[in-house]
C-alpha cells in the first residue's frame, strides 16, 4: 500500500485517530492499574510502619499540620503539609510511634521518611519512603546503602542535636551530600517535635 | 535469518547507539552512576524501543510524512506511560529502583531516532530485530559505563563494595560521566581502527 499523501484531510484524520486511540489506551490502562497501584502503595506504607515499630496490636492515626500549613481539604488523607503520626499500642500500653514526615529542603525536592520512636523519644528506626536525591550521593540516606542512617538509631533527639556537624550538630553528613543530609535531619527533627507535642497533649488528656 | 542476525548485531557492535552513533546522551550521562542503574535503564528502554519499532513500522503507511514526528512521539509517550503504570502496579519493587528513569525514555532520542531511521522504512520483523539489537547495545553500553563509574567513583561493583572507602567522588558526579564516556569512546575507536 502506498503512503498516504500529506494533504490536510489525511494529516487531520491521522493525528486525530492516533491521539484518540492512545488516549483511550491510557485511560484503560490507568483504570486497570489504579487499584493495584493504590494497594501496592498501601502495602509499602504498612511494611514501612512495621519495620520502624515494635510489634503492635493497633494503630491510632493522628494528623499534625505543620505550622503555617494551609488548612485545605480536611477530608483528604494525605495532605501536603501534614505529618501523619501513628501511635502504636499493645493492649493499652503505648509502645511507640511512627511518624510519616517529610522535608522540602532536599537537593532534588521533597524527601519522605517514616521515623519510629520509642515512647521515651528514642529513635528506633528510620526508613526512607521516597526521595529524588542524586543517585550515588544523596541516595545513601536509604537504609543499607551507607552507614549514614545507622548513626540515628537509639539516639534521643533531646540530647542528640539533629543538625549536621558542619552546622554544629551531632550528625555526620553523607560525603558530598550535605544538603540531602540536612533535609534528612530536618525531617527527623519535625517528626520528633510533633511526636513530643502530641504525646504531651495526650498525657494531659489522660490525667484529667 | 542471516539478514535478521545482521540487523540485530548491527545495534550491538557496528552501530552501537552510545559508542558509535553517540545518541541518547541525556540518560547515558545522567543515570549511569552505578552499573545496576545503567542496566535497569537499558532494559526499560529496550522494551519501549521494541514496542515502538513494531507499532511504527506497522503504521508507517497510514501516517502522512509531514506529521510523522508528532505521531511517533504520541505513540512512544503512550508506551512509556503504559510501562510506567504497569510496573507501578505489578512490580512495585523494581519500579522503586527505576521509577525515576522511566519517564526519561520519552525524550530518549534513540527511540525516536530508530523510529525515523529504521522502523518507518522497514518491515515489522526487521524493525523488531533492529529495536532489540539497539536496545541490547544501549543496555550493554550503559552497564559498562555505569560499572566504570561505580568502580572508580565508589569502589564497588553492582552495589557490592570492593574497597571499603569512599571512591574518587568526581566519577559519581556529572563531570565524571563525561570523563568516563570520553575514555570509553577512545578505547572503542582505537579498537575499531586496529
Amino acid at each position: 500500500m502506498a503512503k498516504l499523501a500529506s494533504n490536510f484531510k489525511n494529516i487531520l484524520l491521522c493525528l486525530l485517530i492516533i491521539s484518540a486511540t492512545m488516549a483511550a489506551v491510557l485511560g484503560v490502562v490507568n483504570h486497570i492499574t489504579k487499584k493495584p497501584i493504590e494497594k501496592a502503595q498501601a502495602d509499602k506504607d504498612e511494611a514501612a510502619l512495621k519495620k520502624v515499630l515494635n510489634e503492635y496490636d493497633r494503630l491510632e492515626e493522628i494528623q499534625f499540620p505543620l505550622e503555617g500549613a494551609a488548612q485545605t481539604n480536611i477530608f483528604k488523607k494525605e495532605q501536603k503539609d501534614t505529618l501523619l503520626l501513628y501511635f502504636a499500642y499493645k493492649g493499652n500500653e503505648l509502645i511507640g510511634c511512627a511518624v510519616k514526615t517529610f522535608s522540602d529542603k532536599g537537593f532534588g525536592g521533597r524527601i519522605k521518611l517514616v521515623v519510629g520512636f520509642l515512647p521515651n523519644g528514642d529513635i528506633k528506626k528510620i526508613e526512607v519512603l521516597s526521595h529524588t536525591e542524586t543517585p550515588g550521593l544523596g541516595d545513601k540516606m536509604e537504609v543499607g546503602k551507607s552507614t549514614f542512617p545507622e548513626q540515628f538509631l537509639g539516639k534521643n533527639p533531646a540530647n542528640f542535636k539533629l543538625t549536621v556537624s558542619k552546622d554544629g550538630g551531632d550528625v555526620q553528613a553523607i560525603t558530598a551530600a550535605t544538603i540531602s543530609s540536612r533535609a534528612y535531619c530536618d525531617a527527623v527533627e519535625s517528626a520528633y517535635k510533633s511526636f513530643m507535642k502530641l504525646k504531651e497533649e495526650k498525657g494531659e488528656k489522660s490525667n484529667e | 535469518m542471516n539478514s535478521k542476525w545482521k540487523i540485530f548485531s548491527n545495534g550491538i557492535l557496528k552501530e552501537n547507539p552510545i559508542f558509535v552513533l553517540v545518541l541518547g546522551m541525556c540518560p547515558t550521562l545522567g543515570v549511569t552512576t552505578s552499573a545496576i542503574n545503567g542496566l535497569g535503564m537499558g532494559l526499560a528502554t529496550t522494551f519501549v524501543l521494541i514496542l515502538s519499532n513494531i507499532a511504527i513500522s506497522s503504521l508507517k503507511n497510514w501516517i502522512p510524512d509531514t506529521v510523522r514526528i508528532p505521531a511517533f512521539i504520541v505513540l512512544i509517550a503512550t508506551f512509556v506511560t503504559v510501562v510506567d503504570l504497569l510496573m507501578k502496579a505489578y512490580i512495585p519493587d523494581l519500579h522503586a529502583q527505576l521509577g525515576l528513569f522511566i519517564p526519561l525514555i520519552v525524550v530518549n532520542c534513540i527511540v525516536l531516532g530508530r523510529a525515523e531511521a529504521f522502523a518507518s522504512k522497514n518491515s515489522i520483523g526487521n524493525s523488531f530485530f533492529d529495536g532489540f539489537g539497539m536496545g541490547i547495545g544501549f543496555t550493554l553500553a550503559l552497564t559498562i559505563l555505569g560499572l566504570v563509574r561505580e568502580l572508580l567513583g565508589s569502589y564497588s561493583a553492582f552495589g557490592h563494595k570492593i574497597v571499603a572507602t569512599d571512591g574518587i567522588l568526581v566519577f559519581v558526579l556529572a563531570p565524571g560521566a563525561f570523563f568516563a564516556l570520553g575514555l570509553l569512546l577512545t578505547i572503542v575507536n582505537a579498537v575499531k581502527k586496529s
